[in-house]
């Protein structure tokens, strides 16, 4: 019986760390995708902030200086995606995946230069709930940043559907045109949610380097910024069923990491194909039912 | 394009270089020897050069049909999985069917296409049937590909090499039999024609002709300037995107199958077959414009990237450098052609 519980616990702890930098990035792709930018630049801005988190860390000696620059990272990229497609009027796609080479290239090469070392962040274990059965030592001890979610989760609800900023953004999204129409400056509402996105999603990347992993290794986003676009689609652009789908996709990798080390066998590569099987699924069912941004992916110009 | 034009893209590339060999030079390498490196490893001699034509032919493939759906307006973005898709079906024809001697080549080739061309189209269909967006189901599905291909090769009933005797299997298939590959002219110290550069060469001109010169072309350039005014002179716009669509599918699958059967892989479907063509080629058609003729110049610059970029490592650089002169130059090729507000840049 014990053997059961512990094999949940460890699953369920594994899930949660694989969920974790999803969820981040998640709040910001949800941010920038409800303002109308289909941004596929997470994957960049995930990736620079892992290494700027680890290259900071390593010059100043503090992890924690070193998440704050993958912030600062992370926002740097989404301000880099927002001129081009938003000021310059870049094909929005173009853009983003140019970005995600640029940076895989630049950190690959960077990565092979110098000597990054270890930088890890401090672990935080509550006292009493970690003694709980199951759930005490996944939910409760962790990396400090994990935390941070609790706040973060409400205030990216709160700021898109409950702030000025919010309603002008959602309109941005929903109806560029009209937007204008009403004195909202489209353009400047979609680049600054690309910032709020760069900087989340670089959060989610540097927690990956700093907390889970504490160290820097080549292409270590392995993709995540995809499954983070993928998490917002199979959610239908509402930010509970976005983090569902981050936790599903969380869940998925951690068992196919884990189920084979228990002994038992899974096709690991439909493990890892359910995600996105999982969004096009969703939006081949739901698509015209659900809450897709009505201009998502539609530059804006004002043509007068 | 402008009078200025040829001199501002030469510009453009300075720029890139120059940036490029600052990074070098910052990280304590020598940009002078990195240049060398990189001339020597892709022009230097006989085989350099060969091996940069190898490069050149599948990357020109998945650009041209890039091109093509680019043009319509159907943004296709997975190129990567439908080079994936089309090694694998090329493999699948090349190991199963029994056709003799070299036209097991030529089916190898028409079944990459037809496979990947379907592969792309199930976007469009996805598109048409509930409005999903093409850039979004095409990218999602590179993913799948890439699954598809390792559950292929890792499935003994499928494509999975067969075990002799006690020996394991690898993840990858059986070697194509000699009649599937494709042919070369010369051999490998001299210098060495591949059969699939004049695929490329040809799916170019085909290309540029079609777009240009045909009723089809004009009906497709035209669906994708202004659907709305398409749509008013009778155009199908939506089908018109779906062949498009699927003939740029079917092109990158070419690519896999040129992939596949030429001197470029082991000639077995590999899970990293594809070796980011699919990517790199659609890098290719943003700097060409979408125009197929220019495609063969630019995939032979990328393809010189490619072949010098193994050669980097003796001088002590490492070999991603080349990605980010790939990624600096096709960045500084997309944002002044909007800066210079020509007509559906955007």
């Amino acid at each position: 019986m014990s053997g059961v519980a512990e094999d949940l616990a460890t699953i369920l702890s594994s899930g949660i760390r694989l969920t974790a930098p999803l969820v981040f990035a998640a709040c910001g792709e949800y941010v920038a995708e409800r303002a109308g930018t289909l941004n596929v630049s997470v994957e960049a801005m995930m990736l620079g902030a892992a290494f700027g988190a680890i290259a900071v860390a390593g010059l100043t000696g503090s992890a924690t200086v070193g998440l704050l620059a993958g912030v600062l990272l992370g926002a740097l990229v989404g301000a880099v995606h927002g001129a081009l497609s938003h000021r310059w009027h870049v094909n929005t796609f173009v853009v983003g995946l140019v970005l995600n080479a640029l940076v895989l290239g630049l950190t690959s090469y960077l990565v092979t230069v110098g000597e990054l070392g270890r930088h890890q962040v401090a672990q935080v274990s509550v006292p009493v709930l970690r003694d709980l059965p199951v759930l005490g030592a996944p939910l409760f001890v962790e990396r400090w940043p994990v935390y941070l979610l609790l706040a973060l989760v409400p205030l990216t609800w709160w700021l898109v559907e409950r702030s000025r900023w919010g309603l002008e953004l959602r309109a941005a999204g929903e109806n560029p045109e009209a937007a204008d129409m009403t004195g909202i400056r489209v353009n400047l509402r979609r680049r600054q949610a690309l910032l709020w996105c760069g900087a989340l999603a670089g959060l989610g990347g540097a927690y990956l380097a700093v907390g889970e992993v504490g160290s820097f290794n080549q292409n270590m986003t392995a993709g995540r910024g995809y499954l983070v676009i993928a998490a917002v689609i199979f959610g239908g652009w509402r930010l509970g069923r976005t983090l569902a789908g981050c936790a599903v996709f969380g869940l998925a990798d951690a068992l196919r990491l884990a189920l084979p080390a228990l002994g038992y066998t899974v096709n690991s590569q439909l493990l890892v194909s359910a995600p996105y099987l999982l969004a096009l699924l969703a939006m081949l069912l739901f698509t015209t039912r659900q809450r897709r941004p009505g201009a998502l992916a539609r530059p804006f110009r004002r043509t007068s | 394009m402008t009078r200025t034009g040829p001199w501002l893209s030469a510009a453009i590339v300075a720029a890139a270089l120059v940036l490029s060999g600052l990074l070098i030079a910052v990280t304590g390498g020598s940009p002078a020897a990195a240049l060398r490196a990189l001339v020597e490893g892709s022009l230097g001699d006989a085989a350099a050069v060969s091996q940069t034509l190898l490069y050149a032919a599948p990357l020109m493939l998945v650009a041209v049909g890039t091109c093509c759906s680019a043009r319509s307006g159907a943004f296709n973005i997975g190129q990567e999985g439908q080079v994936l898709i089309g090694a694998l079906a090329g493999a699948a024809a090349g190991l199963r069917l029994a056709v003799p001697g070299p036209a097991l080549a030529l089916v190898v080739l028409f079944a990459a296409a037809l496979a990947a061309g379907a592969w792309a189209w199930l976007s469009a269909l996805m598109n048409r049937l509930r409005g999903v967006d093409i850039a979004v189901s095409t990218l999602l599905m590179t993913f799948l590909a890439q699954q598809v291909v390792a559950f292929a090769v890792t499935t003994p009933w499928l494509l999975q090499e067969s075990r002799w005797g006690a020996a394991a299997a690898l993840p990858q298939s059986n070697r194509l039999p000699a009649g599937a590959l494709l042919g070369s002219l010369g051999d490998h110290p001299g210098p060495q024609l591949n059969l699939g550069l004049g695929v490329g060469l040809v799916a170019a001109l085909l290309m540029a002709v079609a777009l240009g010169r045909t009723r089809w072309g004009f009906r497709l350039t035209v669906a994708g300037l202004n659907p709305a005014a398409a749509r008013h002179a009778g155009i199908p716009v939506t089908a018109v995107g779906g062949v498009a669509l699927a003939v740029s599918g079917a092109l990158a699958g070419m690519a896999g199958a040129v992939l596949l059967a030429s001197p470029l892989s082991t000639n077995r479907l590999q899970p990293d077959i594809s070796i980011n063509i699919g990517w790199d080629g659609l890098l290719v058609a943003l700097i060409a414009r979408d125009r197929p003729l220019l495609t063969i110049p630019v995939a032979g610059l990328f393809a010189v990237l490619r072949a010098g970029g193994s050669f980097l490592a003796a001088t002590g650089v490492p070999p991603y450098l080349v990605d980010v002169v790939k990624a600096l130059l096709t960045l500084a090729f997309v944002a002044p052609a909007v800066l210079r507000r020509r007509p559906g840049a955007a």
